[in-house]
């Protein structure tokens, strides 16, 4: 039984670091409509940039860690001006968004590979590895700042969205993008706040999965799982994400633990497809078919 | 006159040309975008070596089998075909993932993760161009069909060519099916001409190339489809000195195809001896012209 808890925090852990790359996902996604690929690059160059911020001890790791995620964010809007504009103002389909951003993540992971190499780097240790014992359960010190970063950014973000006037612009836009632009809302500048948030947290993420685990040019392809986390709560639904995310680390957590490591991913992905084929809006979505 | 490297390069690209072909049906004229067909080609290369090495079925046999496994393995995918475009795209990339993942952890029957060896060398460039034109000229028959333009039809609106009494999902299904085939002979074609398969040669970056390959020549147009197949099969060859750069160039030309010409290559526009003739007098013509003013191209519609 207390294997099972255990398992059940280490899943929480995990998850709240998915949701923080789901939501920035789920958000770009209840805007545009389209599965944005290169949120993996955003949350590479969030890795990397702190990794190299705080290695060369420049400035103390906290600013280190915000200039990262601000350079992530800023990477995010150039992504948006340089690649998806252009194609909005042709009146792209979502198909023209979706090879974009793949060609970008293509792209991206590459120019890692090539400009800074394949191998593994460690950030240097910020925390101790120690654990917490409580009620005969462990939990390491590095798992519980992992889950309070992401907790707290979603707070803020909630906060953001439903209490100020460019939150509300968001979520308006999210209904409509048309009509919101009828309504004299910025577009442009609409989605490179959208894009900002979604670097940041992506930016973030991979901070926090670089300290957690090692950087290396494949790390993006952890945004898969927060994909697979936003589409189990609900793709475009925020709330959706963080619950889809969450859920999915607790289940891969007690997979690998009672089933098997080996069939931890294919079991996440036949989750995926069951929920496409039974409930293809998620857990808290709205599945909207095509109108006329 | 060929160097055997080149012939093995012009080989590897008849085998790119028939997946693509397969998936320019879907992608195409059907207008589903797929993340998934390497798993089909996994599935028709595992499915050719293993019959061929453990019940010594022919070669050709192999090929035609290996394309049957994918395609009745597609019908998994049926309940998806109901679910809007980006919702296929992501179900197709979970099954991708789950075909390799199955494979990986195949035990005896698939060797794992280690890999399948004991094929010899027998797709060799002249049976591989054989099987290429075959399968063009086959998909070319099936675009001009009725079937075919009904695929369009479905790609244009949806809910238009249901209301025309399409069967919307029906129709889909068998394009998914039919691509599925194709993909599973070139995944057969494949296992025999490495020699030896590995899980990981089917992952999603291998799907992403079959459907930038699409894109990147033009949705609607066969023709585009593969002559993209073509280039972007020799690109990484011909870059093959810039090492590690190459697949950075792969992902900027494919932004960059996107966002300066959203059609790809061709458009919807096939290459025919008329399109060339057209193009060869709007040339010619412009040059008569001279520096005044620019041509206008009157193409018929």
């Amino acid at each position: 039984m207390s294997t099972l808890f255990q398992q059940i925090i280490n899943g929480l852990s995990i998850g709240s670091v998915y949701a923080l790359i789901a939501v920035g996902y789920s958000l770009v996604y209840s805007i545009l409509s389209f599965s944005n690929f290169a949120h993996s690059s955003f949350l590479i160059m969030g890795a990397y940039t702190g990794f190299f911020l705080i290695s060369t001890n420049l400035m103390p790791p906290l600013l280190a860690i915000l200039l990262a995620t601000i350079v992530s964010g800023l990477f995010a809007i150039f992504i948006e001006r340089f690649a998806y504009r252009p194609i909005r103002a042709k009146g792209g389909k979502s198909l023209y968004y979706i090879i974009a951003s793949l060609g970008i993540s293509i792209f991206f992971e590459n120019f890692v590979v090539a400009a800074i190499g394949a191998n593994y780097r460690t950030y240097p240790s910020l925390l101790p590895y120690k654990a917490i014992k409580f009620w005969g359960l462990r939990v390491s010190i590095l798992d519980l700042v992992c889950a309070g970063i992401a907790i707290i950014f979603l707070i803020l973000l909630e906060f953001f969205l439903k209490r100020t006037k460019v939150g509300m612009a968001i979520r308006a836009a999210a209904f409509d993008l048309t009509t919101a632009s009828l309504m004299g809302v910025n577009v442009n500048f609409l989605l490179s706040v959208v894009f900002l948030i979604a670097g940041f947290l992506a930016g973030i993420a991979g901070v926090v999965l670089g300290i957690k685990y090692t950087v290396y040019p494949q790390l993006g392809s952890l945004t898969t799982k927060a994909f697979i986390g936003a589409i189990l709560g609900g793709l475009g639904s925020l709330p959706g994400a963080i619950i889809g995310s969450v859920c999915l680390g607790v289940i891969e957590a007690c997979t690998a633990a009672f089933i098997s490591s080996q069939l931890r991913d294919l079991i996440v992905f036949l989750i995926l497809i069951i929920v496409l084929i039974v409930r293809p809006h998620g857990i808290m979505g709205v599945y909207v078919d095509d109108k006329v | 006159m060929f160097s055997s490297y080149m012939l093995s390069v012009i080989t590897l690209i008849c085998i790119n040309v028939v997946a693509v072909t397969g998936l320019a049906l879907l992608t195409g004229f059907t207008g589903l975008f797929s993340f998934g067909h390497s798993g089909f080609m996994s599935i028709g290369a595992y499915a050719a070596a293993i019959l061929f090495v453990k019940f010594n079925v022919p070669y050709w046999a192999v090929l035609l089998l290996g394309g049957v496994a994918a395609c009745m393995v597609s019908g998994i995918m049926y309940p998806t075909l109901r679910l809007k475009g980006d919702y296929f795209a992501i179900a197709a990339l979970g099954f991708g993932e789950s075909v390799r993942l199955i494979m990986d952890n195949g035990g005896n029957l698939t060797g794992g993760a280690r890999g399948f060896g004991g094929m010899p060398t027998l797709t060799k460039w002249p049976g591989a161009l054989l099987v290429a034109a075959l399968a063009l000229i086959l998909m070319r028959n099936i675009i001009r069909s009725r079937f075919g333009r009904t695929l369009i039809a479905i790609r244009e609106d949806k809910i238009a060519a249901q209301s025309m009494g399409i069967n919307v999902a029906r129709n889909q299904y068998f394009a998914l099916a039919i691509s599925a085939f194709y993909c599973g002979v070139a995944g057969a074609m494949f296992a025999f001409f490495m020699t030896y398969l590995q899980p990981m040669m089917f992952d999603v970056a291998k799907s992403t190339e079959l459907s930038s390959s699409v894109v990147f020549g033009g949705i609607g147009s066969l023709s585009g489809s593969v002559i993209a197949a073509v280039i972007l099969t020799a690109i990484p060859e011909i870059f093959r000195p810039l090492m590690q750069w190459r697949m950075v160039f792969y992902g900027l030309a494919l932004v960059l195809t996107i966002v300066i010409k959203p059609t790809g290559l061709m458009g919807s526009k096939e290459l025919s001896f008329s399109f060339a003739k057209q193009f060869v007098r709007k040339i010619t013509s412009a040059s008569k012209r001279g520096s005044r003013g620019e041509s206008k191209p009157k193409g018929k519609k």
